[in-house]
Parts: structure tokens; C-alpha cells; sequence
């Protein structure tokens, strides 16, 4: 039962998403060509809260449920794997017009071919597990 | 009433929802990003037992996996009980760019020149879906983290990393959308 409030807040995030639209390969085209606002709302939005939701986080040492001190860790500094490999995620994503969360939402949607991309994300990433030594980071 | 529940959601709505989903979760002792999901996938496979990047204590991650189960699930709800079958309403500069590459205005929210059943059974059509699929997956992960992890979480967090990874996100999409898809379609 621990895992509830897990699968509920996976809900709503993908009613979100369809709700939103963000889940459409329209959507995506339509941002990253520049001509509408609306998935910079979302995201914009989002970010605008969350920055300053975890400044008050950290200025008010608040605790999770559990009473631990919420902390955030620092990721490791590098440019070049942040910059590639987000250069490689941003060709998929605009190709397949999803990103790993809204691949799921389209196949609960009804899209089922997204199963396609969702399985070849997963063979993407094993990929990265095998050759990631031999990658720059 | 119910059209506010069964029209397109403001992006102002939206986007507060997710940032609340990212605050439950850090209150939960978690935090968001979906693309870890993939790793712990190949984790659970058994991936770990030849390749070390997935030999890692993954049911730490199965919190994650039911959060997965649960977009499954509100994909479901929302299109079942929450949706107007309308075309998704983009701009109609979007609409005629997309019109060159031979993909019609919106019917429901994917092309089927994509989507589709028949799409995916021509050569192209699966390679498009595959190839999409793989980068993102190798992308997100050699960038340790995608959407929910470093633009939303990450940038909340104002780390440098997730910004570089931002920046290369955008300069992916644009080179997909600008220079390949016209060579694709």
C-alpha cells in the first residue's frame, strides 16, 4: 500500500499530460518551430513554481514525510555529456514527438504503436549502459 | 462544467500541476524524472549481471515503475472519460509547414502518417519510430536525465548541468525538425 500515493500521483500526471496536449508529436512540432506559446506556458509555468518552491524548501529546512531534510544533490559538472547526449535526446524527441513520460501516456491513450518507441527507448538506454565508458563525459 | 474537464487544459493549469507533482513527490523522499525508468527497466531485465551501469539496488526504483503504471493508467482515464476526440489545435503556420512535409492537419492528437498501424508496417515507418526511440532513450540517459529530470527538476534547482542539457535538447529538436525531417518525409 506504500506504493499508492505513487501510482496515484502517476494519474495524474498522465491526465496532465493528455489533458495538456504535450503528449501530441503537433505539440512538439508546433514548439520547436517557434509558433505558439503553449508548451512554453507548460513548461515555463513549472519551472517559474519549482524554483521558487525548492528556494523555500532550502530557506525553510522543510522535511519530507518521512521527517528527513529534503536535499537536493548537485549533478556533476561536465558540458560535454549534458551537451551531447542532450543533443541526441532532443533529435528522438523531436522525431518520435515524445519523451520517455508522455511514450506511456500515448499507449494508455490508445496509441499503441507508441509501444514501438517506448522499446526501442529501453534498447537506447541499454546501448548507453554498454558503451558508456568509451563515451566522453 | 464538464467542458472545462474535457477541453484542451490552459498551459498556465498545466504546468502548475506538474510542479506540483514534483513537490509531492520530494515530499514523498523521491524526486521527478521519468527517464530512469528506462535504466531500472533493463535492471530488472537482468541487464546488470553482464554491464555494471545496471547492476544497482533497482527495487530502490520501483516507486518509479508504479508511477509509470499510474501515466499508463491516466493516459487511459483521460481519453476514456475526460476527452472530445477534437483535433489537437495547433497553429496554422504549424499546420502548413507540416503540410510541405506531407503530413495533414491534425484528425486526433498524432499523425497517422506516424501513428498509424499502416505507417509503421512500411520500412520507413517503423525505422522513424525506432530510431526516435532509440535516441531518446540513449540521449536521456548519457545526459543523465530528460525532460522531467533536468529541464523541470534540474532547472528548478537552478543546476548548471540541466541547463547545458536544455540547451542541447533544443539544439537536437531544432537540427531533427528543421533539417532531417525534410529529408525524412
Amino acid at each position: 500500500m506504500k506504493f499508492i500515493k505513487f501510482l496515484i500521483l502517476g494519474i495524474v500526471f498522465g491526465i496532465v499530460m493528455a489533458k495538456s496536449e504535450a503528449i501530441s508529436w503537433f505539440r512538439i512540432q508546433e514548439m520547436f518551430r517557434f509558433q505558439a506559446f503553449h508548451m512554453y506556458g507548460i513548461i515555463g509555468t513549472a519551472v517559474t513554481l519549482g524554483v521558487i518552491g525548492v528556494a523555500l524548501i532550502k530557506k525553510f529546512k522543510i522535511r519530507d514525510f518521512h521527517g528527513n531534510p529534503i536535499s537536493f544533490y548537485p549533478k556533476e559538472k561536465s558540458i560535454i555529456r549534458y551537451l551531447l547526449g542532450g543533443i541526441i535526446f532532443g533529435l528522438g524527441w523531436a522525431l518520435s514527438g515524445a519523451c520517455p513520460g508522455p511514450m506511456v501516456v500515448n499507449i494508455g491513450y490508445g496509441f499503441l504503436t507508441m509501444t514501438i518507441v517506448f522499446l526501442f527507448a529501453i534498447v537506447g538506454t541499454y546501448l548507453y549502459g554498454l558503451i558508456k565508458d568509451k563515451l566522453p563525459h | 462544467m464538464r467542458e472545462l474537464i474535457t477541453q484542451t487544459w490552459s498551459w498556465w493549469f498545466s504546468g502548475a500541476m506538474i510542479a506540483g507533482i514534483m513537490f509531492f513527490l520530494l515530499y514523498f523522499g523521491q524526486s521527478f524524472g521519468f527517464s530512469s525508468n528506462l535504466r531500472t527497466i533493463c535492471a530488472a531485465a537482468g541487464a546488470g549481471k553482464k554491464t555494471k551501469f545496471f547492476d544497482f539496488k533497482w527495487k530502490t526504483q520501483i516507486w518509479n515503475l508504479v508511477f509509470l503504471v499510474g501515466a499508463i493508467i491516466g493516459g487511459f482515464i483521460a481519453k476514456q472519460f475526460m476527452s472530445t476526440d477534437l483535433p489537437v489545435q495547433i497553429s496554422t503556420d504549424t499546420i502548413s509547414d507540416l503540410a510541405k512535409l506531407g503530413i495533414a492537419a491534425p484528425a486526433s492528437l498524432q499523425p497517422a502518417e506516424l501513428f498509424s498501424l499502416d505507417a509503421i508496417l512500411s520500412v520507413k515507418g517503423f525505422l522513424v519510430l525506432a530510431m526516435g526511440g532509440l535516441m531518446v532513450g540513449f540521449g536521456s540517459r548519457y545526459a543523465g536525465g530528460c525532460t522531467s529530470g533536468h529541464a523541470i527538476s534540474g532547472l528548478s534547482d537552478l543546476q548548471v548541468p540541466s541547463l547545458i542539457a536544455v540547451v542541447g535538447f533544443f539544439i537536437g529538436g531544432l537540427a531533427m525538425t528543421f533539417l532531417i525531417l525534410p529529408l525524412i518525409f
